[in-house]
């Protein structure tokens, strides 16, 4: 399981937890996301901007 | 006055001052203004009273920030973490909510129990419509920052001007299709503010409908259900609204429609202004260029700026979405307004100074430089346009026609 950060706003997917509120859940794969996903925080970072950190900041 | 200071290993000690930092304390006097229609009126008792707050909205804020001019101090990039975290700021948009549903009940109150004439009431209605405009923009601070309080707060505040939708089409829509063809609350080169609201209204209730829509879907759940964040909002300005009509009647249908409009419209005329004409380029991959700091119009005006937590610093804004009001910055160079909003906003309302004013701004900017394919131009006026500001290979030809014929 891999987290992914948003390089603008420091927003976090965390695969294993998903994102309950926009309807992730947990286990997510980040690959898995819809294509046109946004970070659900700023909303100006496309999904190939996200990067993968190892373990939650 | 605070100051933030810190130890830089290479740069030695920085420090910072805010020096808006007790100016920012405005959005506190500021509902006097809203009201002071009334207080004149029960000091003077002529109804003209009624259009001093529009006359200083309209009128005096742009004397204003023509008299107290621009302020070009930023925050140095080290402290921003600093200024984020102190809480003064964040509480004066917290308080700001309560104020914007009294004055709507002193506005409401007031029509409701008064006899004034028609246009007294549509005056009062528009004041109104005016300050819950603005509770849009505590909507928009509180909002984009990513704790549940702010964002329920933000949820709160939206429901005086009945735009339950704002936060979401804002924060999910706009920002992403910002200064696009494809974003209703983008305007295009050639678009008058009267043919724009025609497509940003309906525009962005559809786009916030559907981005709420496919997350509930997402959750397995119905888009008519209590977990929809616009119905939320929504109801809580039934709630209000209902109550304002069950006591007071017809006359409240009329202030509310008035107030709601304006409130709605002054949403419309920021938007009409924040982006008119400017375009991102569309990338090989299909995806749009980043939002670059050249994409939004500012002003740097102090005045109007105070009244509008630093909206006017728009390209920070867009830059950093999440970033707090009183950390945004101003940088040399960017697309820049000759006034505040509210001076603008009266200039759009006039579409020939508009364009006037406006049209060769835009094609001056360094990265439009002139050629009307770096416009978002409305479709139907392009030929019209283009007949203004030929495009450069068609300015070589008319040239070389023009030597041809003086040759001859
Ligand atoms: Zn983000």
């Amino acid at each position: 399981m891999n987290c992914y950060q948003c390089p603008d706003c420091g927003y976090i997917y965390n695969e294993a937890k998903g994102d309950a509120h926009e309807g992730y859940p947990s286990g997510m794969k980040f690959a898995g996301l819809p294509e046109e996903f946004v970070c659900p925080d700023c909303a100006v970072r496309y999904k190939e901007d996200f990067v993968c950190i190892e373990t939650p900041q | 006055m605070k100051v933030y200071t810190f130890d830089s290993p290479d740069k030695g000690q920085i420090t910072y001052r805010d020096s808006k930092r007790h100016l920012w304390l405005a959005s506190m006097v500021y509902p006097l203004v809203a009201v002071s229609g009334i207080g004149l009126y029960m000091v003077t008792g002529s109804e003209w009273s009624f259009l001093a707050p529009l006359v200083f909205i309209y009128g005096v804020s742009t004397l204003f920030d023509a008299i107290f001019g621009v302020d070009t101090s930023n925050p140095p990039e080290e402290l921003v973490s600093q200024l984020e975290e102190d809480r003064y700021y964040r509480w004066l948009t917290y308080l700001t909510i309560p104020i914007h549903y009294i004055v709507l009940l002193t506005l409401a109150i007031f029509v409701g129990t008064q006899s004034v004439s028609m246009l007294s009431v549509l005056a009062l209605a528009i004041t109104g419509g005016i300050y819950s405009g603005l509770g849009l923009v505590t909507a928009h601070e509180l909002g984009h920052k990513k704790s549940r309080l702010e964002r329920n707060l933000a949820k709160i505040v939206q429901a005086v001007p009945a735009y339950g939708h704002f936060c979401l089409e804002h924060n999910r829509g706009h920002h992403r299709d910002v200064a696009t063809p494809e974003d209703p609350a983008s305007s295009r080169m050639g678009e008058s503010i009267y043919q724009f609201v025609r497509r940003e209204i309906p525009g962005a209730f559809k786009r916030a409908w559907k981005i709420e829509n496919d997350r509930l879907e997402r959750n397995g759940k119905n888009v008519w259900s209590m977990d929809n964040e616009i119905l939320q909002s929504y109801a809580l300005t039934a709630v209000v609204q209902l109550a304002l009509i069950a006591s007071f009647g017809w006359i409240m249908v009329l202030f509310l429609a008035v107030h709601n409009f304006w409130a709605w419209w002054q949403l419309t005329s920021a938007n009409y202004i924040e982006h008119y004409g400017l375009l991102r380029k569309k990338e090989a991959s299909g995806r749009y260029e980043r939002c670059q700091p050249y994409h939004s119009w500012n002003a740097n005006h102090v005045f109007s700026n105070i009244l509008l937590f630093h909206l006017e610093r728009h390209s920070d804004h867009h830059a950093h979405p999440v970033r707090r009001y009183q950390c945004l910055r101003d940088f040399p160079e960017l697309p820049s307004l000759p006034t505040g909003y509210f001076g603008m906003f009266v200039a759009a309302y006039i579409p020939p100074l508009w364009y006037r004013i406006m049209d060769k701004r835009l094609m001056a900017l360094p990265h439009v430089a002139g050629n009307l394919d770096n416009v978002n131009v409305q479709p139907g006026k392009l030929d019209a346009l283009l007949a203004r500001y030929p495009r450069q290979a068609e300015v070589l030809d008319t040239s070389f026609h023009q030597t041809e014929a003086a040759a001859a």
